[in-house]
């Protein structure tokens, strides 16, 4: 087995996969939440701003194979660790106390990631296999007026931020950057990030649910 | 001063041997010393059972004072029981409640396997430090200490992470049964002096590659470990773990 792979198998090596691309996936997040604010100014601005991302066309396919190959690696390696985790203690406690580390961000890490990425498979059929002839003021609008969307929009946004809550912080850790001078830093940083993420899109679900006119 | 004391009901987990299903078995304890440790609240339980022809509990403990990480057990749901830097042997009947039912189990971890009743074997810590935790030297006379420049802060750490007494109060927390505490103590412990430098990197992906084959979890960043621990070592060790790990597995010849 060459070193790479092994490397790459070992339990040390897999949270270093999952702290790398969920960075990565954090910073697809930053830049898909700041993009879709575009519609807090209107119709114009968010039909303007998808125009220009798809001119950039194969750059586009390029990016989205990356995205897919990044988000795969997360998945995969997250199931695996989550299988590996349960395996590795084959008897339940009878009273189970947190003595104050976990977070229900920790607690829920595996069950958030699965169903966020059930919203996200529902989410590409809702915006992303739909006929891209008519502008994506006209694809979005129908699906976010609908309150049943909107509350699985929502919910499912609560839920990815609840996975970040836990996620920001972990990358640093498990990437081995931790130390009392920073700590509290990256802490601040992690939930700026998580709330900022959050924040936007429940802004954006809230926005298009009660004022129908913000993308006509 | 009169004594205080306090009446209890231990749910204590019995499991007569490896193999078979164990399960839980209460017993009631009328005037225990609230000045009595948790192992002596064992004991005279034990001596109970025993004198009413009963097996006696069996449970790990050796020095009694907190330093040689031979006793455990998780204690209402948390690893050597509610006080913070507290072994078990070190915990005390006073922190109790009068008419409690106390739940008693075994550290659960499938590294772990159960030998008896409270006792486990916690081999895969030998093979671990087996695989790395040790610096090589030549034989002969020792050279004069002050010849090797050691920040002192740098020691301090090394030290810090030194305390770790090997009980597996980590593993038995982690909601993964991950080893990474102890693992990030007995790698930093030398990875911050001069004196494990030759073996640095060695001895990280040696150390890792048992604790994997070992069967312990993977670590989730919970950090239930460094609450639990009765050494207050912190998850800054598992930080430098995966900094040794990485650089090792890139750089090692």
């Amino acid at each position: 087995m060459s070193w790479f792979v092994q490397t790459c198998s070992s339990s040390v090596g897999k949270k270093y996969i999952m702290a790398l691309t969920g960075f990565m996936l954090g910073g697809f997040l930053l830049v898909h939440a700041a993009g879709n604010t575009s519609i807090f100014w209107g119709r114009h601005a968010f039909n303007s701003y998808a125009e220009h991302l798809h001119s950039l066309g194969f750059l586009i396919t390029i990016a989205e194979l990356v995205l897919l190959t990044i988000f795969l690696l997360h998945i995969i390696t997250g199931i695996s660790l989550f299988l590996q985790n349960l395996g590795a203690r084959d008897s339940r406690y009878a009273v189970q106390k947190s003595a104050g580390g976990r977070t229900w961000g920790s607690r829920t890490m595996p069950y958030t990631g699965l169903a966020i990425l059930a919203f996200i498979l529902m989410h590409l059929i809702n915006f992303h296999f739909v006929d891209h002839h008519q502008p994506i003021a006209d694809i979005v609008k129908p699906v976010l007026s609908n309150p049943l969307y909107s509350l699985f929009y929502g919910t499912a946004m609560f839920v990815l931020g609840l996975h970040v809550s836990h996620g920001f912080w972990s990358i640093f850790q498990s990437l081995g950057i931790n130390h009392p001078k920073y700590n509290s830093l990256l802490r601040c940083i992690s939930w700026i990030g998580c709330i900022l993420i959050a924040g936007i899109f429940i802004a954006i679900v809230l926005l298009l649910l009660f004022s129908s006119s913000q993308l006509a | 001063m009169a004594a205080n004391t306090i009446s209890i009901t231990v749910k204590i987990w019995r499991q007569s041997d490896p193999n078979s299903t164990g399960s839980f078995e209460n017993h009631r304890l009328e005037d225990i010393n609230t000045d009595m440790s948790f192992l002596e609240m064992l004991d005279v339980l034990n001596e109970r059972l025993t004198l009413s022809g009963g097996e006696p509990v069996a449970f790990d403990h050796d020095c009694r004072e907190g330093i040689c990480g031979m006793c455990g057990a998780v204690v209402n749901g948390i690893a050597h029981g509610p006080e913070r830097e507290t072994t078990l042997c070190q915990l005390h009947m006073r922190h109790f409640r009068n008419g409690e039912t106390i739940a008693i189990e075994p550290f659960r971890a499938r590294a772990f396997p159960p030998i008896k009743d409270l006792i486990i074997d916690r081999s895969s810590f030998d093979h671990i430090i087996t695989a790395g935790g040790y610096v090589s030297m030549n034989t002969g006379s020792a050279q004069d200490g002050n010849t090797i420049p050691v920040a002192q802060d740098k020691a301090e750490q090394a030290m810090d992470a030194a305390a770790c007494i090997g009980c597996g109060a980590c593993v038995a927390a982690c909601p993964n049964a991950a080893a990474m505490l102890f693992v990030g103590a007995k790698v930093s412990q030398f990875a911050l002096l001069p004196q494990g430098e030759p073996e640095r990197k060695k001895r990280a992906l040696a150390m890792v590659e048992a604790m994997d084959k070992a069967g312990f979890g993977n670590c989730g960043n919970e950090r239930e470990c460094e609450n639990v621990c009765p050494k207050g070592i912190s998850i800054r060790n598992i930080a430098r773990l995966n900094r040794e790990y990485i650089r090792a597995a890139f750089t090692a010849d």
